[in-house]
């Protein structure tokens, strides 16, 4: 097994990792995270791609390592607007939950608001 | 080669680990300094894919500029309380969740050992023309020059982000700064380290910008460094972020996707396409750019992590 190989495994492992988390915990800033694990997952799966088209004396194809360098970039933008607006609802709602508000809730779900 | 070998195992259980960490972790806090200890790890998984590029950007954004956003989030939403019962799924989800997750990197782990090993590959033509830009790094010529497109939207998509970012502001604190005051009497401690590293890092931050045209950095990566720094004196509040409705800051913001297209179209004119560059001239027009990209990425990261106003404008 090659190093470019096992990247690729982990990138596959972080893409399910991530997967879990996005699914599973119910808190906004967590759920970034998780996002931000599937996304480096993918590029490193491309990473492989990228390792594998080595060619012409580079030891990498260069066209992948571009696409994932600005990949990253626009993942921060995502990612700096994501907390902003989870930032945001905190400072409105008093607290950072993706839950209906209370108002959609059956009565009486409202107990555990403060 | 075995040593190698037992290293690359070695990270590849540990980047695993921490990622889990990020994911599984009591506190929020926690998984956010995990988060930034697992972007340093993959920059070295990046290494051992000889995409130093690539490595050096994770190193800078994914896990520098967004650890400082990330972990100033955390902090700020300490107070927005545990998870209530209700919220956390049951058993069975978890369950049906982890067995959706196992089949979707189990078919991707499939599709990774599937891959012939040699693939498609563009890097004899990547290495064809690299002479006519004047460039040694490869990837610095993808970015600036074969696929210049691609990079002016992503600077435009940056702009956006800002965009998005400040229009989540009160409506009082529309065109006010971000962040706090400067300090009357700075946290010495803190301080003293801003003063130190700074002047350093901006150093390095051009160094990276300026070896990007032959060797593995660039504009990226240099501005994320840059914009680092800038972010170092504020929190130390040595300086204070600018009122977002400055008329400079708005230039600085706009001027690198400005410049790139203003030569995009110019090269219409001179060479003959839409992002071509004369023959000749092509490594001055690069850095020239490259310039204005490194300054306005810099800019962009730093009002990125400062967040919307939080302060009235000053008249």
């Amino acid at each position: 097994m090659t190093s470019a190989t096992l990247a690729g495994l982990i990138g596959a492992a972080l893409v399910g990792l991530g997967l879990y988390g996005v699914i599973v915990d119910p808190q906004p800033l967590r759920k970034i995270l998780a996002f931000n694990l599937i996304g480096s997952g993918v590029f490193l799966v491309f990473g492989i791609v990228a390792r594998k088209g080595a060619a012409a004396g580079l030891q990498s194809d260069p066209v992948p390592q571009a696409m994932v360098i600005t990949g990253i970039v626009v993942a921060f933008a995502a990612s700096a607007l994501a907390i902003a607006l989870t930032l945001r609802l905190f400072e409105e709602a008093g607290r950072a939950t993706l839950r209906s508000d209370a108002g959609a809730n059956p009565p009486g779900d409202g107990a555990d608001l403060e | 080669m075995s040593v190698l070998l037992a290293l690359d195992v070695g990270l590849a259980l540990l980047v695993f680990a921490v990622a889990a960490w990020t994911v599984f972790a009591p506190g929020a806090f926690a998984a956010t300094v995990g988060y930034v200890v697992y972007g340093l790890l993959l920059s070295l998984v990046w290494i051992r894919l000889f995409a130093v590029d690539v490595a050096l950007t994770e190193a800078a954004i994914g896990s520098g500029v967004t650890g400082v956003l990330l972990i100033g989030a955390a902090a700020r939403l300490r107070r927005a309380g545990t998870t209530t019962a209700e919220e956390t799924p049951s058993g069975s989800t978890r369950l049906f969740a982890a067995c959706l997750c196992l089949l979707v990197s189990a078919a991707l782990a499939g599709v990774v050992l599937l891959l012939p090993d040699q693939g498609p590959t563009l890097a004899p033509q990547a290495m064809e023309r690299l002479p006519e830009t004047g460039l040694g790094n490869p990837v610095t010529a993808v970015l600036i020059a074969y696929r210049s497109f691609d990079t002016v939207l992503e600077k435009v998509v940056l702009v956006l982000a800002v965009v998005g970012v400040w229009s989540l502001a009160a409506d009082r604190y529309w065109g006010g700064a971000p962040g706090e005051a400067r300090a009357e009497r700075p946290e010495p401690t803190l301080a003293f380290f801003a003063q130190v590293l700074a002047p350093v890092g901006i150093l390095v931050g051009v160094h990276v910008f300026w070896v990007g045209a032959d060797e593995p950095g660039g504009a990226f990566q240099g501005g994320a460094i840059l914009a680092a720094m800038w972010m170092i004196l504020m929190m130390a509040r040595l300086t204070e972020a600018p009122q977002s409705n400055a008329f400079w800051l708005r230039l600085a913001l706009i001027a690198g996707p400005v410049v790139f297209l203003a030569a995009g179209v110019a090269g219409v004119a001179v060479a003959g396409g839409f992002f071509a560059y004369p023959s000749g001239l092509a490594k001055p027009i690069i850095l020239f750019i490259e310039t204005f990209m490194t300054f306005t990425i810099a800019v962009t990261l730093a009002m990125l992590v400062a967040g919307p106003p939080r302060r009235e404008p000053r008249q």
